[in-house]
């Protein structure tokens, strides 16, 4: 048994209410889950089956495609010993896009946390330090959204023009 | 004993606004705003093998106060336009602009939401270099249009447009 598949029994069998289901893509599995207690399984993770490294957080909007809710986060974490990965996706619905933050699990959290929020407008509880990362902080909308527009909302024109 | 012996030995006359126009053109100090791709030909043009400094501006400055032609070559989002738009007011009068390649000139084939659609909808411009990347032999052509700017415009004018 690999430890993605160790982890994931053990998620399933002691947390069953929280789990939505599971999926697995070229031998990769992971472990669609709600986003209430989020923090009690990525806790178990790393406490119990050794994942001490939060290798990426990253969000995805399905918009209509008749996934469980519109947003998911990605929480891609690795036990360093085995060298192995684990994925858990956390969704999280339209009307109400909020979730625990990881930042208290990993340090490497808040940063990914904060392009999330940039990119998708995803907020986490608990952060404590939610600003953009990469647009400007005056910058309006998420771009990573799908049904933003490709070109955006008008933000390529409205700077100050310089010496004229 | 006339001014025509006197210019026989080897003195001539001329404009103080064309000899001024004649020094800056051949000692043009380049501020290289290299951001993409477009850089890598700048600096091929820079370099030896094309050499820039056959038309007096191969004293490229990173400071903008020492300098008075601007080299935009490279893609500008929208995050980089703010601290463009402050280097080039940065740089003393009199300066110019190139604008290098498609990205700087129209955003090029990057037309999504983080793109500048080209520089000019913010400060000036004087010559639009095409190509992606242009060739250096584009980048010496622009410099040379640049050189013909100055010295066909008034040497003391007061704002650069
Ligand atoms: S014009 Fe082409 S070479 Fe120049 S910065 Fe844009 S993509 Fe790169």
């Amino acid at each position: 048994m690999s430890l993605q598949d160790d982890v994931i029994a053990d998620l399933k069998a002691r947390f069953a209410d929280r789990v939505l289901g599971e999926g697995s893509h070229v031998g990769q599995r992971w472990l669609d889950v709600k986003r209430e207690g989020i923090l009690d399984l990525l806790r178990a993770c790393r406490d119990d089956h050794g994942c001490d490294v939060l290798m990426d957080l990253c969000g995805v909007d399905w918009l209509d495609k008749g996934m469980p809710e519109r947003f998911c986060v990605v929480y891609e974490l690795v036990n360093l010993k085995k060298a192995e990965h684990v994925r858990i996706k956390a969704w999280v619905p339209e009307d109400d896009p909020e979730i625990d933050t990881a930042s208290d699990l990993w340090k490497a959290a808040p940063w990914a946390e904060r392009e999330v929020y940039d990119m998708y407008g995803l907020t986490f509880r608990g952060h404590g330090d939610l600003r953009r990362i990469l647009l400007p902080d005056a910058y309006q909308g998420h771009p990573l959204r799908k049904d933003y527009p490709l070109v955006g909302h008008g933000e390529r024109q409205n700077f100050p023009r310089y010496g004229l | 004993m006339g001014l025509d012996s006197w210019m026989a030995e080897g003195a001539m006359t001329t404009r103080v606004t064309d000899l001024v126009s004649w020094s800056r053109k051949n000692s043009m100090w380049p501020m290289p705003f290299g951001v993409a791709c477009c850089a890598i030909e700048m600096m091929a043009t820079l370099s030896s093998r094309y050499d820039l400094a056959r038309f007096g501006a191969e004293a490229i400055r990173f400071s903008p106060r020492q300098s008075d032609l601007m080299i935009v070559s490279g893609r500008i989002s929208l995050k980089m336009m703010p601290v463009l738009g402050k280097i080039w007011e940065q740089m003393p009068e009199p300066k110019w602009c190139i604008s290098m390649g498609a990205c700087a000139s129209c955003g090029g084939v990057f037309d999504t939401y983080a793109m500048i659609q080209g520089i000019d909808r913010f400060m000036p411009v004087h010559v639009y270099v095409p190509g992606c990347p242009p060739r250096p032999e584009s980048l010496i052509d622009a410099v040379i249009k640049i050189q013909e700017i100055i010295t066909t415009e008034r040497a003391n004018r007061a704002v650069s447009a």
